[in-house]
């Protein structure tokens, strides 16, 4: 998610600011550098997925961990996907599936090169967290078929009756404990050291700290940050490779001082184009962005002066704004709690509710949904989202269609067209609520 | 009384199949006060758990290519499969007004968050998304799946109003294994002679298992193959397949004719896998729950919303039902955006071709009308098979 961090810097990017842009990116190129140069260091590569990743864990075994899923929106940002999405219908992929899973396969079918041009190696063992989408399953068996590598499902339950039962936290940590950690020993060769699992989980928990701060902090009028756009930034190290270190720890600690420094100057959130203008609309956004055009995208917001108050997609690596946190002192359950309560793993009434709550906490003028086209786990069911969030909080909501990683669905002129007559029923309903005052 | 025949049987399939309102399941439960109808979705629940309750199974399928939706699209994006958007449809216009409780199986992400818009959709009515093991050790994904399954026991007897018993589940138990085994009686004698079961009328005999109590349905199986082996009919020079993919949503019944019509016998295929997902019997003494859980984690059928722990494993049942059946290629047909058909497709195609076994591939719709492709498509596949064969 580094990508574009540098060309985010602003005219008026200060000091403070430029210290997590540039930790961030250091933290990204180094770990690239780490993996591409496997071959001559001998480490092992452990690849997983975002959501419900043991980050903790991995690091426990000195493994390196590669995210298919940030190497799909690496391709994405360098506009590199959409030729991968289509290398894998040409071997044999349906254009249906998602698009995610092709720009991976494609990307392996023309050299697998990393964002710093060389090769990435092969992954020495899969784990498969099986959290919050299917896909994930049948991702990792197509690539198991291709790396012929131990494989490791982690089973997460699905809380369709919303809530967490006692027999999912069991199952799930009989399975760390008798699958999950037996394997990695293994395939590392390290012992496991339950006393290390536990110094990660805390420096996670302190890095959530600093996150969740920085995300609470778009309550304030103007928001100081975009926690859609932007967010996506500040969620790359703790939802990538970095939860549990003290990079990360590092990282929010900068971020914290940056965005306390904003709110105490009283400004917007940076854009690419530097410090957005006045706030004049404010928004929650259901759904992933999309990323072959994510600065075209994101720029037709403050453009408007609408900036993202919270959002759904950063807390697909965890939802640690409700109040979670990694616990050192119960290592097991607490990755099982982790896994079960990202925000897809959440049933369709939960993630109603938290974003019907967002809206309000957050003083929303609305709801803009970003349907993506070949994502089922996010796309089923948002149009009943919409409709059921607009009832319960009296506020306007939008869709749009577009797509993560697949250049032929983003329609820029629709997208506009779409939002501009959002933003003017924004603006109606206002006019409505100042003339009833 | 004398025996029914093929076409009397096959018409009485037929007129539940086509029977949008459900009328057997509504007039099973007015029959007798208090009776309540579970609904399924595919493509396994245990329905001896709502037999051991006095309940009804209803096997939801979506709504075919007979149904108009008029509310469902409303809920779903032109990328989202069809089967959602018709169970909607049926559920806003009323047909499942008498349905006591839906369980929504652990099948992909669309069913999945079903699950929830249902709960929102019909408050008043049980609704559960059904959770299964991706672990298959008895003491890791079996204890997990036997404490699932017990929850369901005791959310069902509390909505029937008494506790389910071990020894009602074993009675369940005991005619699910009988329905099974005509099932499986059924699916043989279709390998033998090919030409004696139609494909389309399997597919309707295993489509009134989903409407009818499980008794009657043992019943009609019986007696379709009496009356199947008691008349000879004409054999053609059609070639074998197994049609695989359409495990969820339902390829219109037109297009299983035109698979035959086009010169493939079908003699396996992973259509309503409700029907015979447990592939041996479910032992009865003991414990019921555990047994069902077993049976689940070892002696199951193999399909794209299951993990295949064994990567060498992958695609090698569909390899084995093509021997089995003594098929002589395999006809991938998965309908439109069907993410789990449609990505495990590739691997059971290496499969395949690893044991050098000829496939083609096409995507349906459940309302798709226009039949002329397809035919072209299979009878084409058809003439190369024979071709290759005869050489
Ligand atoms: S379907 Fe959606 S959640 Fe699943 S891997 Fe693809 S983009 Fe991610
Ligand atoms: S047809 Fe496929 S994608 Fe649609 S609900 Fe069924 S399994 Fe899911």
């Amino acid at each position: 998610m580094n990508t574009n961090v540098a060309t985010m810097k602003g005219k008026t990017a200060d000091v403070e600011k430029d210290a997590s842009m540039r930790k961030q990116k250091e933290m990204m190129a180094a770990h690239y550098d780490r993996l591409t140069a496997v071959p001559q260091t001998g480490e092992k590569v452990c690849s997983t997925f975002v959501p419900g990743n043991l980050n903790e864990l991995i690091g426990c075994f000195d493994l390196l961990n590669n995210l298919p899923e940030v190497n799909a929106i690496q391709n994405g940002l360098r506009r590199t996907s959409g030729q991968y999405v289509l290398e894998a219908e040409k071997i044999g992929h349906s254009e249906d599936v998602c698009t995610y899973v092709k720009s991976d396969i494609g990307m392996i079918a023309k050299g697998n090169i990393a964002p710093n041009g060389k090769p990435f190696p092969n992954p020495d063992v899969l784990l498969l967290s099986y959290t919050g989408c299917f896909t994930f399953m049948k991702w990792f068996e197509l690539l198991r078929e291709q790396y012929q590598c131990e494989t490791i499902m982690l089973h997460t339950p699905y809380m369709g009756d919303g809530k967490i039962t006692p027999n999912m936290i069991q199952y799930m940590v009989k399975q760390l404990r008798e699958e999950v950690i037996p394997k990695l020993e293994r395939v590392s060769g390290v012992k496991f050291d339950i006393d290390r699992l536990r110094e990660r989980l805390a420096r996670s928990a302190q890095a959530e700290e600093n996150l969740v701060h920085v995300l609470q902090s778009a309550r304030r009028r103007p928001s100081p940050i975009d926690a859609y756009f932007g967010g996506i930034y500040y969620i790359g190290p703790i939802f990538g490779a970095f939860r549990g270190t003290e990079d990360a720890i590092q990282y929010y600690r900068f971020l914290r001082e940056e965005i306390d420094a904003r709110v105490a100057a009283g400004t917007g959130p940076i854009t690419p184009e530097g410090d957005m203008g006045p706030e004049k609309y404010r928004l929650v956004v259901e759904g992933p962005p999309n990323y072959t055009n994510f600065r075209q995208f994101w720029k037709m917001f403050y453009d408007e002066g609408a900036v993202v108050v919270a959002s759904s997609y950063t807390k697909v690596g965890g939802v640690y704004d409700l109040g979670f946190r990694h616990d050192p002192q119960r290592p097991l359950e607490t990755l099982a709690e982790y896994c079960l309560g990202v925000y897809t793993n959440r049933s369709l009434p939960m993630r109603i509710e938290m974003l019907s709550n967002y809206i309000e906490e957050y003083g929303a003028d609305g709801l803009l949904i970003n349907s993506i086209k070949s994502c089922n786990s996010f796309s089923a069911g948002q149009l009943l989202m919409m409709r059921e969030i607009e009832k319960r909080t009296g506020k306007p909501a939008a869709f749009i269609e577009s797509d993560l990683v697949d250049p032929r669905y983003f329609s820029a002129a629709n997208i506009k067209n779409r939002l501009e007559s959002y933003f003017q029923m924004v603006e109606q309903r206002r006019a409505g609520a100042r003339s009833a005052a | 009384m004398t025996m029914p025949d093929t076409a009397t049987i096959v018409a009485r399939a037929s007129a539940l199949f086509e029977d949008l309102h459900f009328s057997s399941a509504r007039e099973w439960k007015s029959a007798v006060p208090g009776r309540k109808v579970i609904g399924y979705m595919p493509i396994y629940v245990p329905r001896e758990i709502i037999h051991a309750a006095g309940m009804l199974p209803l096997g939801i399928v979506g709504g075919g290519d007979q149904l108009e939706v008029i509310h469902g699209d409303a809920y779903y994006q032109s990328y989202i499969c069809r089967i959602p958007r018709s169970t909607i449809e049926l559920g806003v216009s009323g047909r499942l007004d008498f349905v006591d409780g839906m369980l929504f199986p652990s099948i992909c992400d669309v069913i999945r968050n079903l699950s929830g818009m249902w709960k929102l959709m019909f408050p008043n009515v049980y609704s559960r998304y059904f959770d299964v093991p991706q672990n298959y050790r008895d003491d890791i994904g079996g204890n997990y799946y036997a404490q699932e399954l017990a929850e369901l026991r005791d959310a069902l007897g509390e909505l029937g109003g008494a506790p389910i018993t071990d020894d009602a589940l074993r009675a369940s138990i005991a005619a699910y294994n009988e329905n099974r085994r005509l099932v499986r009686e059924l699916y043989d004698y279709r390998i033998a002679q090919p030409w004696q079961a139609p494909a389309a009328e399997v597919y309707l005999l295993m489509r009134a298992g989903l409407a009818l109590p499980v008794e009657q349905h043992t019943e009609l199986l019986r007696d379709y193959l009496a009356a199947a082996r008691a008349v000879e009919r004409p054999r053609r020079d059609n070639c074998r397949v197994v049609v695989t993919g359409v495990f969820c949503e339902q390829p219109p019944l037109n297009l299983i004719k035109s698979l035959e019509l086009a010169g493939c016998y079908v003699v396996d295929d992973d259509l309503l896998l409700v029907t015979r997902w447990l592939t041996a019997d479910v032992a009865t003494d003991g414990d019921p729950l555990q047994n069902l859980a077993r049976a689940f984690l070892h002696h199951s059928e193999s399909t794209a919303a299951k993990y295949e722990p064994n990567a060498r494993e992958k695609g090698q049942h569909l390899v084995r039902a093509v021997q089995r059946s003594k098929a002589e290629g395999v006809i991938f047909a998965s309908p439109s955006f069907c993410d789990p058909a449609l990505l495990d497709r590739p691997m059971l195609q290496h499969a395949l071709s690893g044991a050098g076994i000829p496939y083609v591939s096409f995507k349906y719709a459940e309302n798709s009308g226009q039949m002329q492709p397809i035919r072209e498509q299979a009878g084409t596949f058809a003439d190369s098979i024979k071709l290759w064969s005869g050489q």
